[in-house]
């Protein structure tokens, strides 16, 4: 953990001040601040309602908050929309799988790597036959040990390695910060168990992830964020949650203290 | 890497390649259908069969429309329900700049040059699906397919209106786009011409569909949601494939106006646009060669069906009935799980 102290001296990469979203009487996000290190792994963790996937999409641009700011590699991206916080250096990972179907796993991590390298007005060398396209592609699927499926149709796949597929792609678009919203949704435990080592191999890359998988949690996170009713209560190492009198109370007393 | 080298063979980099379905079927396949076009028309000329001859030349130039229209409804999703008129644009072009010779009037495209002729045809083209497709793409799904039967028929009764150049009664050509070395007058000539065109039209789509700009568009038919996620704006993509087509169809619709020496608005009316639509979809809308297949069943039925009932259409409807709810990839894809089978 002293690569920790290490990461936490380093300048935040994204910013938010003061983010806040209310639908109707219900306040989702009141008052949320928190810096993200670069480098970090940062895990939003709340019961259910707490408002984590409200706060996902703020940071995704999917949502526009009432109130606050996001700042993002010192640039102001709170306004920022979606289709364009690709270009910043942020991609996301959706909770509902969203990869093209009908085109080969390799095929669609190249596909993000074009989008990242430049407009794709080429009309005439072929696509698949471009090394700087494809190896990058691959290399994102090593990564995510999904190498041996390259050239398998994304329709193929099962529901574990097509979210291993997602998070392919967005690394395919070389961002500086991932938003991974709960990567393990509806996976099995040897899924789950896969994936947490998948992404444990992803350190040092700039990840927020909400997950309800506490297991996965402390497993992966540098440093963790408890969210209840859309209010931040504490930050810090995953020690020193499991310390947290407030959240011990809030949250972990709930049943989970456990895990 | 290394065991994936292995496992693939011998490419230089086969880690990265493709297997390479999808677009292509069956080299062999393909090879048959480029020889029997290759043959076709000579053969038939030579044991004295002109109405094959007529039948072959309708076929090719008909081909090369459909692949037009196959870049966006195959590879981009976009189903336009008005491509004869560009069809019948490209022919008016091929048509009307002679007529002002024959006639008189409106000296600036008075002309039989054939180049000034397929320029006219292209640009008009290009520009229309511009300005047509940058409205169109903003809507979706039936919307889409509406707004493009609108935009065609527009310029079905545009015209319909234009007493000059015959009205609904048509334009009748006897002279045709002149070459420098070459004449269209010549069945076979003309016959190359519009088989080199098809070779030249089927490398252009089979090039565009592979490039990047072809794996956009394939993606946005398949998850535009994802596509935007990306940073990619697929409108402009859809655009430029739209405008592509629109001048491919016109270059079609120039062959088509030499040809028949007879151009008139029938030539795009909707239903012309529905059976080019007919065409792609029961030949394939997933396949390079998927079209022609799809045009060459077509005319022979017609042909057939035509001289056997009255209502012919009734069949060709039932047809397209089953083919989209039971054959997947049409004819091009029941030949290629057929193939598959027996590798």
């Amino acid at each position: 953990m002293s690569e920790t102290a290490n990461k936490t001296a380093d300048a935040p990469i994204m910013r938010i001040e003061g983010l806040r979203k209310s639908f109707g009487g219900v306040t989702a996000t009141d008052d949320v601040s928190v810096e993200i290190h670069t480098g970090e792994t940062h895990a939003i963790i709340g019961p259910n309602g707490a408002g984590k996937t409200t706060l996902i999409s703020q940071l995704s641009g999917l949502l526009p908050p009432d109130a606050g700011r996001v700042t993002f590699r010192g640039r102001d991206i709170t306004r920022l929309p979606a289709h364009q916080r690709a270009h910043v250096g942020l991609a996301r990972s959706f909770q509902i799988t969203s990869v093209f179907m009908e085109m080969t796993v390799l095929d669609n991590v190249a596909l993000a790597v074009q989008a990242r390298s430049g407009h794709s007005f080429h009309f005439w060398s072929k696509a698949r036959t471009l090394s700087h396209l494809r190896e990058p592609a691959y290399a994102k699927l090593e990564q995510v040990s999904l190498a041996g499926r390259a050239h398998t149709r994304a329709s193929a796949l099962s529901h574990g390695e097509r979210r291993q597929l997602e998070v392919a792609m967005a690394l395919g678009t070389e961002p500086h910060m991932l938003l991974l919203d709960e990567p393990m949704a509806g996976m099995g435990t040897e899924e789950s168990a896969r994936m947490i080592e998948m992404l444990r191999g992803m350190q040092g890359t700039t990840m927020l992830l909400v997950e309800h998988d506490m297991d996965a949690v402390f497993a992966l996170a540098d440093r963790i964020s408890v969210l209840v009713y859309g209010r931040l209560i504490a930050t810090g190492t995953p020690d020193e949650i499991r310390g947290n009198e407030e959240v011990i109370k809030a949250y972990l007393g709930e049943g989970d203290a456990e895990s | 890497m290394t065991m994936a080298q292995e496992a693939t063979g011998t490419d230089r980099n086969p880690a990265l390649a493709h297997p390479d379905r999808g677009w292509t079927v069956h080299s062999t396949f393909n090879s048959i259908i480029l020889l029997a076009l290759a043959a076709g028309a000579p053969v038939a000329m030579y044991i004295g069969a002109t109405f094959w001859v007529d039948i072959f030349t309708r076929l090719v130039i008909l081909s090369i429309a459909a692949t037009g229209l196959n870049l966006i409804l195959g590879c981009g999703g976009m189903v336009s329900f008005g491509h004869a008129a560009f069809i019948g644009l490209g022919a008016y072009a091929a048509g009307i700049p002679t007529y002002h010779v024959l006639y008189g009037g409106f000296e600036a495209i008075a002309t039989t040059s054939g180049f000034v002729h397929l320029a006219i045809a292209v640009v008009v083209c290009a520009v229309f699906a511009f300005l047509t497709g940058a409205i169109c793409l903003r809507t979706k799904g039936v919307y889409f397919i509406m707004i493009t039967m609108a935009f065609g028929q527009m310029v079905f009764f545009a015209f319909v209106s234009m007493e000059t150049y015959g009205g609904d009664d048509g334009l009748t050509i006897d002279t045709r786009s002149e070459f420098p070395l070459i004449s269209l007058d010549k069945p076979l000539v003309l016959y190359a011409v519009c088989f080199i065109s098809l070779l030249a039209t089927l490398y252009l789509v089979h090039r565009l569909t592979n490039s990047r700009f072809g794996m956009v568009l394939q993606a946005a038919k398949q998850n535009e949601e994802r596509v935007r996620a990306l940073g990619v704006n697929a409108y402009l993509y859809r655009l430029t494939a739209y405008v592509i087509s629109g001048a491919i169809c016109g270059y079609a619709g120039f062959l088509l106006g030499n040809f028949t020496t007879f151009i008139s608005p029938e030539m795009m009316d909707w239903t012309r646009s529905g059976e080019l639509m007919f065409m792609v979809i029961l030949g394939g809308a997933a396949y390079l060669f998927g079209p022609i297949v799809g045009v060459a069943v077509f005319l022979v039925l017609e042909q057939t069906l035509s001289g056997v009932m009255v209502h012919w259409h009734l069949p060709f409807g039932i047809l397209l009935i089953l083919t989209v709810l039971f054959v997947k990839g049409g004819l091009s894809g029941l030949f290629d799980r057929w193939a598959g089978k027996h590798e």
